[in-house]
């Protein structure tokens, strides 16, 4: 099909008050660099709408990607001809008929902003209707719910007729409601809920704690696996920072309060991520937590666990239930790496029975007790100290691009 | 020595042995351990893989490592059989594969399956009609060889595949083990399912095949054990095989075109000397029908196995048929099929062309046969 524009629509309650300007500026920044390849496209504003104009680039290799932008809710790839009948109505049964599937219904919304044109909306959804039906003969109109709806917008410069809308992710464009930290574990969750906290507009940084020799190598691979994949999604480079947590979790194993080892863990690693995010300018942490899931994530162990940072905690997952989860895991192509049989927490230091109950007090009782006897304080600044940082883009290389000698292969 | 047999087997590449015998020093831990000398030997096969990838423009995970082309075979028809079983029970093939899929399909038979055997033309083809027609509901595998690796016939791949998108349940395999690196082949443009290779036939290691098993098809396996090759081929893997093979793979394919050109180019030279010498009959069809290695003729009333022999006391190796099935005596199924009568049939020789040959070897190898064919006239069974 000979498309020469896409319309993208983005939300309009995004839209409302001062930060209008902002948001479309930002809209039009992702779209210039997301499609920085495709050299001969230029983009244009009007009524709150970005266009743009293709100049003879393929339309489905920019969809594939304009489909993933944050804060696009439609598009449509459009045709433009000249307002005049004859030459819309051409354009409107080419673009019925090279359908995908043909549609059973179907119905013609014209809209003349034009007014010199000489026929009004209401004969323009007739003379394009009839025509389109006299070609079609399985093809009905259905006014009240259509398959598809016809739309012709008559300009005085062109006439815009498209047919179809595709549904971009929604949200707010990337990075236009601040920065976060990610808990980043390596599971199904978490890059769900990195994917949706971005689509609000979030720039993130992930955070991976690993437990080498507890955890294998490939659980940090895996891990990175994921960051790419998201950063994929953001159209930015995205930044992981892998904390050692061994020292950390081995002096918990061995406070001999067994039940409370999750909860004491999870508070260890919202005070560590805490101050990764002071360094980083982050304003709130976003951990993949559903509710109930597992015994760290009932609403008594949320409570505990989450006093432990003043930082906002963003659980976009909270509500999902966990078939949800992973279909949206599968959507994003995380799912398939998730799944890799690489823990990113030993079962060593797995309690046999986790409180789902923790007393506050008394967490805060065996904490004092460890900062006492064991630094436990000052083995978090050492993980802070330690923490590697990856810069990671999609098109970083695999890791076994770099295996053996390059003269082997 | 002319080393005119590169068909059965070809002379590796110095860089291939080099890379074999680094790697087998340098790593040799089990890559399914979990320790960093297994995970680093598993990331050579995995660069490996990614490289088979890149080469046919496919995925890294479509592709596995078998010990070689008759593996790849028994693995690709057995396995496609075994799992798609419960949509019916009829196979396509034809009557010139090489005997790891004929051979396969006479097993399966005799489990129960019922098998098409497609005939070819006097130019060693298949037909696409016979091939629709042969298609029921219920065909759940068309295996198909690309270049016969007797005579060298070209088979309309693309053709076949075009025809088989009308049969979403029907899978194509592919025997390329003559074919690749040699001839330009589209995986997914010719909608291949499986496609199966061998690297000692480009140069690279014996010991190490190569499977194509497009995404979303999966295989019952042959082999009971480990989980290695996504679970489809038990067995600890052959890493320095593995990454010798995959080396051998992109010399070959990297420069193929120029390969291709220049080995049409004495094929040409060494088929005008045998239409000129009138004892001998070329077989197969017009020469763009023709993999460019391979040339094939028969002397009709000798033994094809006394012709080797002389020609090899001259330092010239040749073949008869195929390697696989040249130690027993009757005359060659892949040529009674292409209709060429049994006087035909018994008497094939099969020169196989490699990189390392000149118009000047051309030149010996044809000087050879008229010393030979003189030498053997008198004895012909219709002088006698």
């Amino acid at each position: 099909m000979m498309y020469d524009k896409i319309i993208i629509r983005y939300g309009d309650l995004a839209m409302k008050g001062r930060n209008r300007g902002m948001f479309e500026k930002r809209m039009l920044q992702q779209l210039q660099l997301r499609l920085k390849d495709f050299a001969a496209l230029t983009y244009s504003r009007m009524f709150g709408r970005l266009y743009i104009n293709l100049n003879g680039e393929n339309y489905a290799l920019i969809a594939e990607r304009v489909k993933d932008i944050f804060g696009i809710s439609t598009f449509s790839p459009v045709v433009s001809v000249q307002p005049e009948l004859e030459e819309i109505r051409a354009a409107a049964l080419a673009l019925m008929k090279a359908m995908e599937q043909e549609p059973a219904t179907f119905k013609v919304s014209a809209k003349r902003a034009w007014k010199k044109f000489p026929h009004t909306s209401q004969e323009m959804n007739h003379l394009v209707g009839a025509h389109v039906l006299r070609a079609m003969e399985n093809l009905k109109v259905d006014v009240r719910g259509p398959e598809v709806e016809l739309k012709v917008d008559i300009q005085e410069e062109a006439a815009y007729i498209f047919n179809e809308v595709v549904n971009g992710p929604g949200g707010f464009p990337f990075g236009t409601n601040g920065k976060a930290m990610l808990l980043l574990s390596g599971g199904i969750d978490s890059p769900v809920a990195g994917w949706m906290a971005m689509r609000k507009g979030l720039e993130l940084e992930a955070v991976h704690f690993h437990s080498y020799p507890f955890t294998s190598e490939k659980a940090k691979e895996k891990v990175i696996e994921l960051a790419k994949r998201l950063s994929y999604y953001s159209g930015a480079p995205l930044k992981l920072h892998l904390v050692p947590f061994t020292e950390v979790q081995t002096t918990l194993a061995q406070s001999g309060q067994d039940p409370l080892i999750i909860t004491l863990m999870r508070r260890a690693m919202l005070r560590i991520t805490e101050r990764l995010a002071e360094i980083n300018h982050a304003h709130g942490i976003v951990t993949g937590e559903s509710l109930g899931q597992v015994a760290s994530q009932t609403l008594v162990s949320m409570d505990v666990i989450g006093r432990a940072t003043v930082l906002p905690l963003l659980k976009p997952l909270v509500m999902m239930d966990k078939q949800e989860i992973i279909n949206e895991a599968e959507r994003l192509g995380t799912f398939a790496t998730s799944i890799l049989p690489y823990e990113d927490c030993c079962t060593l230091f797995l309690p046999k029975s986790p409180s789902i109950k923790p007393n506050l007090r008394f967490v805060e009782k065996v904490e004092g007790y460890l900062n006492q006897q064991k630094n436990l304080e000052q083995l978090l600044d050492e993980a802070v100290k330690q923490t590697e940082v990856l810069l990671l883009t999609p098109e970083d290389p695999e890791p076994e691009a770099s295996a053996g000698e390059d003269r082997w292969f | 020595m002319l080393y005119f047999d590169h068909c059965a087997s070809t002379p590796p590449y110095e860089e291939v042995i080099d890379t074999l015998g680094e790697v087998m020093k340098a790593h040799y831990a089990n890559p399914s351990s979990i320790h960093h000398a297994g995970a680093d030997a598993d990331k050579l096969i995995s660069r490996s893989r990614s490289l088979l990838g890149e080469l046919f423009g496919v995925k890294a995970e479509e592709w596995l490592f078998t010990s070689g082309g008759t593996e790849s075979n028994n693995l690709a028809i057995k396995g496609a059989a075994k799992q798609y079983q419960s949509r019916g029970k009829h196979l396509i093939t034809t009557q010139i594969e090489h005997a790891s899929v004929y051979d396969t399909f006479k097993q399966l038979e005799q489990e129960g399956y019922e098998v098409t055997y497609l005939p070819v033309d006097r130019a060693g083809q298949v037909e696409i009609e016979a091939l629709r027609m042969a298609l029921r509901e219920d065909t759940i595998l068309v295996s198909i060889m690309h270049v016969n690796n007797e005579v060298g016939s070209v088979q309309p791949i693309a053709d076949i595949g075009k025809l088989l998108q009308e049969y979403p349940r029907t899978l194509l395999h592919v025997d390329a083990v003559q074919s690749i690196g040699k001839l330009p082949i589209d995986l997914q443009g010719w909608g291949i399912d499986l496609l199966s290779g061998s690297a000692h036939k480009l140069r690279g290691p014996k010991g190490i095949g190569y499977l194509y098993v497009r995404e979303g098809v999966s295989l019952t396996p042959l082999l009971s054990g480990g989980s290695q090759e996504h679970g489809m081929r038990a067995g600890t893997q052959n890493v320095p095989g593995i990454v010798a093979s995959a080396k051998a793979l992109r010399m070959a394919m990297q420069s193929a075109q120029e390969r291709r050109e220049r080995m049409y180019r004495l094929r040409q030279q060494l088929t005008d000397f045998v239409e000129a010498a009138p004892e001998l009959i070329l077989n197969g069809g017009a020469p763009e029908s023709m993999a460019p290695h391979i040339v094939h003729f028969s002397y009709p009333g000798m033994k094809p196995e006394v012709i080797v022999h002389m020609l090899e006391q001259h330092g010239i190796i040749a073949s008869t048929k195929s390697a696989c099935s040249s130690r027993d005596n009757k005359p060659s199924r892949v040529l009674l099929a292409m209709g060429l009568g049994q006087e035909r049939a018994a008497s094939g020789v099969r020169i196989s062309l490699g990189d390392e040959h000149t118009e000047q070897h051309i030149l010996q190898l044809c000087e050879m046969l008229r010393l030979t064919i003189s030498k053997l006239k008198p004895l012909e069974r219709s002088a006698r």
